[in-house]
């Protein structure tokens, strides 16, 4: 009995909770117990409306009585209900929602602690800007910005001479934050990171910081999320290796250039 | 004009002036054929809509693979926007698919017409025009003239946006949303039919929001308070001022990307675009106050497509449990609040544009406090159930389907609206079901349900209960099949408006990466499409019923048929011109059934007990 | 059946129909102008520093515009009190003030508009940048009159107070302002554009309100000059109803005015 109830759940894949993906993050259980928390609310309303219904449906239509009844139900049960349910919303929303939301946006982790990644998405991939060695940007500007000088780099900063510029695949060490300064080149897009539970909106003419730190070595998926023209659904050559620290800093010194960046900045 | 075709029927003119072909069907004021224009069109409009999600579903499920039959079709319509498919081995051509350009039109226009087109005239304009004016009590809409311009712009716009389909590069792409920069980008001119057709539609909607709201507040017969009102007139009412107050920016949006797209302007274009086809723009935009003006109009947008549904809902339940709407005035103040809170939550569909705690907080508090008057209006009709007579008839079944399907739709809108597990959720196919099941299995079953309903007063017969039965069946299996497995996918991480249904991001393309989509959920997306191709099929019966039972159905034994007690059938069949015969006045409430004591188990509004 | 209402108030609501539908209508023309300026608000918070000029425009049309709608807010009111008062004549002759300043005020405006659009803005291949209004065109050269240069990434803030200046004083020549024509090689060019809405935003935001706005006066006074004319054999017919008619179209042209009142102060003074 058991199992073919599983059996049909499965089936049909009424097991919502069952499909969430791989979480490689630091504030994935956060999510994901989240969103399971909400679901638990959902499926408490629909089980128990569902049962209700089936009920009046047998009670009232199947075998239905000789005459209706003018006043209806005379309780007071359905206020108390739209009370627990505004209850438990606010509870989400004042205990979980707010605060969860607050901690990823608000303390952006500074550079000091932190790796810093710009990205500037085009029509189809995405460009990182890397600090290098020094943990330094070069100073950016968005008048600056165009085909060849894609991040907007003031070429002057000496800040900027050993930053490194990557298309679609960047690396980072793993167990360390990171923030991410989205940005676009063309349209919007949306830089998402399913596995890492990360997504924002790639917007041209704003750099916003979007960060975590990443729990699983590995190389991540980077998923466009915002539809940004003919080449939305192949824009899939975004990858976040994420890997060990000597790794890491191997590719890091493999890839710093060694007198300055290519001329113009950014790459061809 | 008048005179050339007057005389062909002029045979059932008994003794009153007949007004002519022309009059009588294309350049009517009368409230009752408009609304019958509107039905016609809005419905001819939604099968285009659907027809256009059939294709899509087809390039979700075999991605590059050419389209069976209207593979070839597409080709002679559009163009080199259907690719051509080479057999491998051969290099022979067997065939088009769908390019991602193509995809992307079919994807815009799906949005677009399905709501512009399809769904807001089928339930405001069509239903509100029918029923409203006899609900009140009134012989026509405040301003019949205007009514009439209503459906002439509207049916003007459609033609625009049908056009588009035929120009060079074909339709807009950039989503129903249209979001610039994008929408300026693209290089064809399906952009600027788009635009041009939304501004001639919104005026449209203007002016019947106008219309509609003179009539309820002036035209209500004697004896009709607010409080008498059926709750109909109230959806209809509130969602008149959602559109009259929320479409004008919508209407800005239009007009600035219209002036970016054609005057050179860059409202919407920020400096430091690179972008091929924008070369030599000024800068200085904000691409994000495109998306406030969109949704500010697209949140109320959707309750626009959802207060009518309710509406009929009601009038439904009420007649076939034969008893009063359990709590007619909380449902009154709930749809008074709702339309009033729709006005602030539009920022929940933009929580990843980069939003600060303080704006946020805001607006998932919003969303969360306009979740309770949904939650109420539902827990009233799930109430109103109790206690009743119920009649299964097919309005009823598919106004009793529409409870739990709404239910679902609306309690998956929960998890969005926080935008911490929107962070998740956003653009994946868990939004596409979320809101399919309120629009789909919500709304489009209330209306087939409103259709059901009244066709007997509009048409003097029954359409057949037999077929009606099938079409509600097949409709409802098949709509759950469609759309639940997309919450499955949603939350799996799989993403919309993808021409491919994610094969991109598969486990198969990337085997090394972590966080691609496993196989399963590609297989759900060929179950989905057949699910929505039976969808589509079972429609059949109720088109041949509609048509066929005009002149064969049963015919009705009264005037009263469902033995209503709202003032819509208390009058001739089909309604004349000035609908009432005699002055109207109504002395009792909106549902008087099975009052103790009364003779009959129904008591019209007309009517004294 | 008649619609009822048409000409006569329903007790309850104290309002006849055309009445209630011009309110609502205004309500949402008060959305739609809202829209608008909010977009001027964010266009402006959100403008690079220097890319949002202030006195760009001259006040000097702009305030007689003011003036001009203003008296046809009044004359519009007089035209419909003397309706009531069964003063055919002087309706006949207030109106047709109103007429007149609709008149008056799109004239205007269309100067305006024709001086931006023969403002030109030349960048040099030099690097320089010219501002000037185009006096003489040929096949090799342009010439610019009242012309001031600068660096070409002189923002718009900066140079609408030079240009002004140099308008205003172009007799004490000093500084970089030239006080004669300039005469421009086309070969020396690299891009030139006029000041259309295709300039910067704050020309653009100008053109689509002001453009939008001056719509809205030409369709108020086509009505209006409609019940002055054509449309005024109704008085003998059906008086009320005229009076009605003047009555709605009054609120809308008072509504228009409105609409210019706030235009002026943000878009020639702030
Ligand atoms: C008719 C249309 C409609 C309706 C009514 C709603 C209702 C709601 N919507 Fe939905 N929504 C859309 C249409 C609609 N939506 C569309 C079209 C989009 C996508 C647009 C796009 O991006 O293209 C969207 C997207 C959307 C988003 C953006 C998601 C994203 O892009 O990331 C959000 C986020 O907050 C949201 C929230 C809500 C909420 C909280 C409600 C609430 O109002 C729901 C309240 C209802 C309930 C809470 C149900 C209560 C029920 C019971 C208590 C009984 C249950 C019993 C049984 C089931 C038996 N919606
Ligand atoms: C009211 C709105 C509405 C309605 C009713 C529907 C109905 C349906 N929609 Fe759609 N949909 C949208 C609004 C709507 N949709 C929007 C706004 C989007 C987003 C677009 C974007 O990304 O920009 C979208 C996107 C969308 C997608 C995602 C595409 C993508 O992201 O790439 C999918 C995928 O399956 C889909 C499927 C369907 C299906 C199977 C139906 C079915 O339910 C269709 C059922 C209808 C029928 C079977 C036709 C019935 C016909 C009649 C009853 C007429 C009878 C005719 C006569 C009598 C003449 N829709
Ligand atoms: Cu980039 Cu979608
Ligand atoms: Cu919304």
């Amino acid at each position: 009995m058991i199992d073919t109830l599983t059996e049909i759940i499965r089936l049909f894949n009424l097991d919502w909770m069952s499909h969430l993906p791989v979480a490689a993050s630091d504030r994935a259980a956060d999510l994901d117990n989240f969103i399971r928390y909400i679901h638990y609310l959902m499926l408490a309303l629909f089980v128990g409306w569902s049962g209700y219904y089936l009920l009046v449906l047998y009670k009232f239509g199947w075998t239905r009585p000789k005459k209706a009844d003018y006043h209806g139900a005379r309780t007071h049960a359905s206020t108390y209900l739209e009370v627990t349910v505004a209850v438990v919303e606010v509870v989400l929303l004042v205990f979980f929602a707010i605060p969860l939301w607050a901690k990823v946006v608000e303390s952006v982790p500074s550079p000091e602690n932190s790796t810093q990644i710009r990205v500037m998405a085009q029509q189809f991939g995405w460009n990182f800007m890397h600090p290098g060695q020094d943990d330094m940007f070069g100073k950016q500007r968005f008048d600056l910005v165009n085909e060849t000088n894609k991040f907007g780099r003031d070429m002057e900063d000496p800040n900027g001479q050993d930053d490194i510029f990557t298309l679609n695949e960047i690396h980072l060490p793993v167990e360390k934050e990171v923030v991410f300064h989205v940005s676009s080149l063309d349209v919007i897009h949306s830089f998402k990171v399913i596995a890492l539970r990360m997504c924002q909106d790639a917007i041209p003419g704003l750099s916003i910081p979007v960060w975590c730190k990443p729990l699983k070595e590995g190389r991540y998926q980077i998923n466009c999320a915002q539809l940004c023209g003919n080449g939305h659904s192949a824009m899939t050559g975004g990858f976040l290796n994420i890997d060990s620290q000597s790794d890491y800093d191997s590719w890091l010194a493999l890839n710093t250039p060694a007198d300055g960046p290519a001329a113009v900045g950014g790459f061809e | 004009m008048e005179s050339t075709d007057s005389h062909v029927h002029h045979e059932d003119g008994h003794g009153h002036h007949d007004p002519g072909f022309w009059r009588k069907y294309v350049f009517s004021t009368d409230h009752k054929m408009i609304g019958i224009q509107y039905g016609l069109t809005s419905l001819l409009f939604m099968l285009l809509g659907f027809f256009l999600i059939a294709l899509m579903r087809w390039s979700i499920a075999y991605p590059g693979q050419p389209v069976p039959v209207v593979g070839y079709l597409l080709h002679a319509i559009m163009g080199d926007m259907a690719s051509p498919v080479l057999d491998p081995q051969t290099r022979e051509l067997i065939g088009y698919a769908i390019s991602n350009d193509l995809y992307n039109s079919f994807g815009a226009m799906h949005g677009t017409i399905m709501v512009f087109l399809a769904v807001v005239p089928l339930a405001f304009a069509a239903f509100g025009n029918y029923v409203v004016p006899l609900q009140i009590g009134a012989p026509d809409m405040a301003f019949p003239r205007l009514n009439m311009a209503s459906y002439h712009l509207f049916l003007l716009g459609g033609l625009i946006m049908f056009a588009s389909f035929f120009i060079p590069g074909g339709p807009a792409q950039a989503g129903w949303t249209s979001y610039s920069p994008l929408a300026t980008s693209i290089p064809t001119d399906g952009q600027f039919y788009w635009l041009v057709a939304m501004v001639v539609i919104i005026t449209s909607s203007l002016l019947g929001a106008v219309n509609f709201i003179a009539t309820i507040i002036q035209l209500r017969a004697p004896g009709m308070t607010w409080m008498r009102m059926p709750f109909f007139c109230w959806a209809q009412f509130v969602t008149a001022f959602l559109l009259l107050l929320a479409f004008p920016p919508l209407e800005v949006g239009a007009l600035l990307q219209l002036m970016d797209n054609v005057a050179g302007t860059s409202f919407y274009l920020p400096t430091g675009l690179a972008i091929s086809t924008l070369s030599d723009v000024s800068g200085g935009g904000s691409p994000l106050l495109y998306q406030h003006l969109f949704w500010f109009l697209g949140h109320p947008e959707v309750y626009v497509l959802i207060l009518p549904a309710m509406g009929v809902v009601s009038e439904i339940i009420a007649n076939n449990t034969r008893k009063p709407l359990w709590g007619y005035k909380s449902l009154v103040y709930s749809v008074l609040v709702l339309g009033f809170l729709s006005f602030i939550v539009w920022a929940h569909h933009m929580y990843l544009t980069g939003m600060g705690t303080k704006i946020s907080t805001f607006f998932q508090t919003t969303t969360m406090i306009i979740s309770i008057p949904s939650v109420i209006i539902l827990t009233c009709l799930f109430i109103s159930l109790w206690g009743g007579r119920i009649r299964f008839n097919t309005p009823m079944l598919f106004a009793l389907a529409f409870l739990p399907m709404f239910g679902i739709g609306g309690l998956t809108g929960l998890p969005l609206g926080f935008n911490y597990s929107d962070i998740l959720l956003h653009d994946t196919y868990y939004v596409i079901g979320h809101f399919h099941y309120v629009v789909a299995p919500g709304t489009i079953f209330a209306l087939i349900a409103g259709i059901y309903f009244w066709y007997p007063k509009m048409t003097g017969r029954y359409m057949s209960e037999f077929w009606g039965r099938v079409h509600f069946w097949c409709s409802f299996v098949f709509m759950n099949l469609t759309f639940q497995p997309m919450f499955a996918q949603g939350m799996a991480g799989m993403l919309r408006r993808m021409a491919d249904g994610g094969v991109g991001y598969s486990i198969a393309n990337n085997p090394d990466a972590i966080g691609g989509l496993a196989d399963r959920y590609l297989q759900l997306n060929v179950n989905i499409t057949l699910a929505a191709y039976a969808l589509g099929i079972s429609q059949i019966p109720f088109i041949i019923n509609l048509f066929y039972s005009i002149k064969n159905g049963k015919k009705v034994e009264s005037d009263n048929p469902w033995e209503s007690t709202t003032l819509d059938w208390q009058t001739p069949t089909p309604p004349p011109h000035g609908n009432f015969v005699g002055p109207i006045k109504v002395v009792n409430g909106p549902y008087e059934y099975s009052v103790p004591g009364a003779k009959a188990d129904y008591i019209p509004q007309n009517q004294k007990a | 059946m008649e619609v009822p209402y048409t000409d006569t108030n329903r007790p309850d609501t104290g309002l006849y129909n055309a009445k209630v539908g011009i309110w609502l209508f205004l309500a949402s023309e008060v959305m739609l102008f809202g829209a608008l300026f909010s977009a001027y608000i964010l266009l402006r918070v959100g403008a690079m520093p220097g890319h949002w000029p202030t006195g760009l425009l001259d006040v000097g049309p702009g305030f007689v515009n003011t003036l001009v709608l203003i008296l046809s807010s009044v004359t519009v009111v007089m035209a419909w009190a003397s309706l009531k008062l069964n003063d055919f004549k002087k309706f006949k002759f207030y109106q047709g003030i109103t007429v007149i300043c609709a008149l008056l005020f799109v004239v205007i405006k269309s100067f305006e508009y024709k001086s931006k659009f023969t403002h030109h803005d030349v960048i040099l291949k030099d690097g320089m940048r010219v501002d000037g209004h185009l006096v003489e065109e040929t096949d090799e050269f342009i010439v610019l009159s009242h012309p001031v240069s600068y660096p070409a990434e002189k923002g718009i803030r900066e140079r609408a107070v030079a240009i002004k200046e140099a308008e205003h004083h172009a007799h004490e020549a000093g500084g970089d302002h030239h006080h004669e024509d300039r005469k421009i090689m086309l070969d020396d060019i690299e891009k030139r554009t006029t000041w259309g809405p295709w300039a910067n935003t704050y020309l653009a935001i100008y053109f689509t309100l002001t453009g939008l706005h001056a719509l809205h006066v030409i369709a108020g006074a086509l009505v209006i000059a409609y019940f002055w004319g054509p449309g005024s054999k109704m008085w003998k017919t059906h008086p009320e109803q005229f009076a009605n008619r003047i009555e709605v179209s009054g609120l809308f042209w008072h509504f228009v005015d409105l609409v210019w009142i706030f235009l002026f102060p943000i878009l020639y003074l702030l």
